[in-house]
């Protein structure tokens, strides 16, 4: 029998003083009967002495001090994994959320995982094809990274996340494959479109998801993407499946996070967040990954919406320091009606250079790429001093560089929802677009890719 | 062993009662778990302890043990090939007995206890020895002749001395001593946050030679220096750093990953027992110790990671080798600081980091160094510090940036848009800089060649003047320059792709020798002259650009270090084709 408390003396925003307690543990997970047919959950994020301060994950309102009783639980929060997860959709602290039953659990697992050994990570090199070609051929994606998609509101990440989702395949073969959807704060509308895509498609099937939406409990998002990833975790470490992950939106969880953390009274970092959030959120990143001598592995694509569309702002600027690159997209390439807005410029994917080249993708990728990238850059250059200048001020080179920058916007970068290219495609289409340049200038091909795969037919 | 009781629990900062008796900066073993932690503040005999493992399930009540001993590494042979994570347990062996995550509460040490290395003695009995002399070696691995030293507080007569296989607690040597004879094994241990005694602090003189081009070339570190190369996320920080490690001339390599990703410790880990150091040919694993203390693993042990590996690195460069030391990334180190600061409730400082922020960068830079090391034969080390910054949204004007600016003496500044570009390495050539140059060209010119310092200094004018041109341009339009002036701009472009661009994935390019980057600078800045000769003596502009030899030049790059013929062969093609120009002008010969 777990020893009942009626003293809690303070409550402020979503945190709780209770005094007098005893053997209370830091983390441990905590139960409130706030009335007889009302409880609500807490974690410990302080064990002073006879005091304990609680953090409440489904906020304060209507909190009586007098009545409250509180049970310290002895854990910390668990996940029950079996499964039966597949096809269901749970709330932020993984209770069923479609009215079907409560799964029986394999094993229950503590959210917050331990770290994984460096040394017994397997370095992430298998290709994963997704399909859209500003993804595959420049910026690719490979099993076991942790690759964001940085956006703003308004601009079609969703569109992106859940094409992604669909069309995500490693070449030749046929493992095991499921998707874990982790949702913080969204609108009713946003996960819908998720689950509705899930299952329209049949991906529900094997899917898992956690859903928190906006108007549910803030404090509770800072368990939700703990739960998605420890259900990946089970998924692809104990069933050998190849789980992708997508969980929306960071910064919703980094705001619950400046929550907890004003009302501590906490010596703020940059812009009011905590000073711990890099820790806090390279906790959750760093689960992806592979494991040698396991078959599965967790992919892991994290959605944020830039706050103005600053790519500087500390959520923003602290994934990209712990993920593993990030495709960024763009509200001008947005206006001008290319889907998917990917600014291919600015993204970057830092595991490709295994993931791609011979064996992999094909030999002349690394260099195509290369070249793709620097040509546009260039190309992007001359396009804004020719709107400056006029279009006669440019140097016959750069004119050519011009309609090279315009033909892969609308050509490579642009393709439709549904459309899904073959990495082959996504090449082949690359080497069409080269040959708007004078050969002389592809310098960063190799020559003999240059002979073997640059189109004969040069466009008038 | 005293005994005290855990009062409070907040994070990684645990408070405990009755720790009267121990000292500031000693381990504790928390809680019967036994986590290890390590005193940072003493009021009374209340003790507060950051605790270098997750602290989730303690509460108060649960007893403190004090060891009575600073946080020390271990120092034996069996450091090479090792990989630790921020204090000293070996992560491998971490792996077999406790599977693919980091468990709490394991004590393991870093050097392996039972493993036996032939030690080869290099004194005698009788022998006078001092702190420092070398008592005898152990051939650690194919490259690395692990050096054993007298202990510092050791100094006398040798009465034994042994040879053969023994462990490092084995007692290798008996030293007859003022207060008696002192046995001396392999293994010593060093407080970590405590610099290793040296006889005397040398300027350093000598380059690190990096085989990266523009760091070679334009900014070049010593060998004892210290740089840091501060970038927003996606330069190519950690690019940077292992293209140091792999490739720098450093006897000794020591890499610390502090609060970095887990993959990126793994392609370490696949890569350096895979590539081969240019020099000996060995597989650069031979010559490497990793700390790891990935972004996952808990904070405080993010803190101490850094002083582990650079204590390691001291006791390499004490046995007279040249140590490199990479901590990628100090920033989150910094942050490690500000998380307990914030904890114990520390006045803050500028953006919550503590007031001693800059006097800690301060000190960890100054660890490096060229000494005179202890010990009577009078042999040289370096220790070269190399420091990634993760300044937020790139901007240098955050504090670990400006600290650390304070103190290294080269800046290899990254730069997002170059990143943008895929110019790699991003090290902007305009804001760069190094304070070794002079000091260093001086010996680059007498063992490469005397024009080493000349070229760099034109092409850094020819660079100068693009950014100035290119403001020109961005407001009139390329043709109202002169032709000279266009002919510097495409130099200073063909100096930018040919010669600074450098593909870190490319087996050739990764890697480039004094003396080839000096022919492919040579090169570019040859047809610069030829070409202004040709320009003046009538040919046409665009003639001159269109000559094939500048794709010759471009791909330079590309040619292996030991066809030194085709190397050569690019400046005869080069006259060659300025002689034709020259003729098709009926002018004189202008090459």
């Amino acid at each position: 029998m777990l020893k009942e408390y009626r003293t809690v003396t303070e409550v402020a925003g979503p945190l709780m003083v209770v005094e007098q307690v005893e053997g209370v543990k830091y983390g441990e997970l905590v139960e409130i009967e706030v009335s007889k047919d009302e409880i609500r959950r807490g974690r410990v994020l302080e064990a002073d002495g006879p005091r304990a301060l609680v953090q409440l994950f489904e906020g304060s309102a209507g909190l009586n001090l007098a009545s409250a009783k509180v049970r310290f639980l002895g854990r910390g929060i668990e996940l029950g994994v079996s499964m039966d997860m597949l096809g269901r959709v749970f709330d932020g602290f993984g209770r069923p959320r479609d009215g079907g039953p409560q799964i029986i659990p394999e094993s229950k697992v503590d959210i917050n995982g331990n770290p994984i050994n460096p040394y017994a990570r397997d370095y992430p090199s298998e290709f994963i094809q997704t399909g859209v070609s500003a993804i595959d051929g420049l910026n690719t994606l490979v099993r076991g990274q942790k690759l964001p998609i940085f956006s703003g509101s308004g601009l079609p990440h969703a569109a992106l996340a859940a094409q992604i989702a669909r069309q995500a395949r490693v070449l030749g073969t046929d493992e095991n494959f499921s998707v874990v959807f982790g949702a913080m704060g969204i609108t009713f509308e946003e996960a819908d479109y998720f689950i509705s895509d899930f299952r329209r498609t049949g991906a529900i099937e094997r899917a898992v998801l956690f859903v928190n939406l906006a108007d549910d409990p803030a404090i509770e998002r800072i368990s939700t993407p703990r739960m998605a990833l420890t259900a990946a975790e089970y998924l692809a470490f104990e069933k050998d499946m190849h789980v992708l992950v997508i969980i929306t939106d960071i910064t919703n969880y980094a705001e619950a996070l400046r929550e907890v953390s004003a009302a501590r009274m906490e010596v703020p970092g940059r812009r009011g967040y905590p000073g711990y959030m890099y820790t806090d959120l390279a906790s959750m990143y760093e689960r992806a990954g592979r494991i040698k001598g396991k078959k599965g592995s967790i992919t892991l694509i994290p959605i944020l919406t830039m706050p103005e569309d600053d790519k500087t702002h500390p959520i923003v600027d602290l994934t990209g320091y712990i993920t593993e690159g990030q495709i960024l997209l763009a509200r001008e390439l947005h206006r001008k009606g290319i889907y998917p807005p990917i600014d291919v410029l600015p993204s970057l994917s830092r595991l490709k250079d295994k993931g791609i080249g011979e064996g992999k993708t094909r030999e002349d990728h690394a260099d195509t790429m290369n070249q793709l990238y620097a040509a546009y850059a260039r190309g992007k250059d001359a396009k804004e001093l020719a709107a400056i200048l006029g279009e006669a001020a440019l140097s016959e080179d750069d004119r050519r560089f011009s309609a090279f920058a315009d033909a892969f916007e609308t050509r490579y970068v642009s393709q439709g929802n549904e459309e899904n290219r073959t990495i082959e495609q996504t090449l082949d289409l690359g080497w069409e677009l080269l040959t708007l340049l004078p050969v002389r200038e592809l310098k960063r091909i190799r020559e003999e890719y240059i002979e073997k795969y640059l189109p004969e037919t040069r466009p008038a | 062993m005293a005994e005290g009781r855990i009062i409070k629990v907040s994070g990684p900062l645990v408070i405990a009662e009755g720790m009267g008796n121990a000292r500031m900066y000693d381990v504790v073993r928390v809680s019967d778990s036994r986590l290890i932690g390590e005193i940072i503040e003493m009021h009374g005999d209340k003790a507060s302890i950051q605790v270098y493992e997750e602290t989730a399930g303690l509460g108060p009540g649960e007893p403190v043990y004090t060891t009575g001993e600073a946080l020390s590494v271990q120092l034996a042979p069996g450091l090479i090939e090792a990989i630790y994570d921020g204090i000293q347990r070996p992560l491998d062996k971490i792996k077999d007995r406790v599977g693919d995550r980091i468990e709490r509460g394991i004590e393991l040490p870093g050097i392996d206890h039972e493993r036996k290395w032939y030690f080869e003695p290099r004194v005698k009995p009788g022998d006078q020895v001092e702190p420092g002399d070398i008592l005898g070696v152990v051939q650690e691995t194919t490259v690395v002749e692990h050096r054993i030293m007298v202990p510092h507080d050791t100094r006398g007569i040798v009465r034994d001395i042994k040879e053969g296989e023994f462990t490092v607690v084995d007692v290798v040597a008996t030293v007859e001593t003022d207060d008696g004879s002192k046995d001396i094994t392999m293994l010593t241990r060093w407080p970590v946050r405590r610099g290793r005694p040296y006889a005397e602090k040398l300027p350093p003189y000598a380059p690190l030679v990096t085989g990266q081009r523009i760091i070679d070339m334009f900014f070049p570190v010593a060998k004892g220096g210290a740089a840091c190369v501060p970038g927003p996320f996606g330069s190519g920080k950690t690019v940077v750093q292992h293209q140091l490690a792999r490739w720098a001339d450093s006897d000794i390599i020591v890499y610390v990953g502090c609060g970095e990703r887990g993959n990126e410790m793994t392609e370490v880990l696949m890569d350096f027992p895979e590539l081969t150091d240019p020099r000996t040919g060995e597989p650069l694993m031979k010559r490497t110790t990793l700390v790891a203390n990935t972004s996952d693993m808990p904070v405080a042990a993010r803190e101490a990671s850094i002083y582990t590996g650079i204590t390691i690195a001291e006791y390499f460069r004490d046995m007279g080798y040249n140590v490199a030391l990479m901590a990628d990334s100090t920033s989150r180190w910094a942050e490690a600081l500000r998380e307990i600061s914030g904890r114990l409730e520390e006045m803050p400082g500028e953006e919550g980091y503590p007031a001693y922020l800059s006097s800690r960068i301060a000190e960890f830079y100054e660890r490096a160094g060229r000494v005179k090391c202890l010990g009577s034969d009078g042999r040289e080390g370096t220790l070269t510090a190399i420091g990634a910054v993760s300044p937020p949204g790139g901007d240098l004007s955050e504090p670990v940036a400006q600290a650390t600016l304070r103190v290294a003496k080269v800046f290899w500044g990254l730069d997002s848009t170059l990143a943008a570009r895929r110019h790699f390495p991003a090290i902007n050539w305009l804001i760069s800089y190094s304070l070794y140059l002079e000091r260093l060209e001086e010996q680059i010119s007498k063992t490469v060649a005397a024009d080493f310092g000349d070229l760099r200094k034109e092409a850094m004018q020819i660079l100068q003047e693009e950014a100035e041109l290119e403001e020109i341009v961005r407001l009139v339009g390329v043709d109202a320059l002169s032709i000279e002036d266009r002919l510097s701009l495409e130099t200073a472009k063909s100096i930018r792709e040919d010669f600074l661009h450098q593909n870190a994935y490319h087996e050739v390019d990764t890697y480039t020798s004094l003396n080839k980057q000096r022919l492919m600078l040579k090169a570019v800045l040859d047809f610069h002259h030829s070409a202004l000769n040709a320009v003046e003596a009538g040919v046409d502009f665009n003639d001159v650009m269109k000559l094939e030899v500048r794709d010759t030049i471009a791909r330079m790059k590309y040619v292996p270090e030991n066809e030194q013929e085709r190397l050569n062969a690019v400046f005869h093609e080069m006259k060659a084709a300025f002689t034709g120009l020259a003729k098709a002008v009926g002018g004189e010969e202008v090459a």
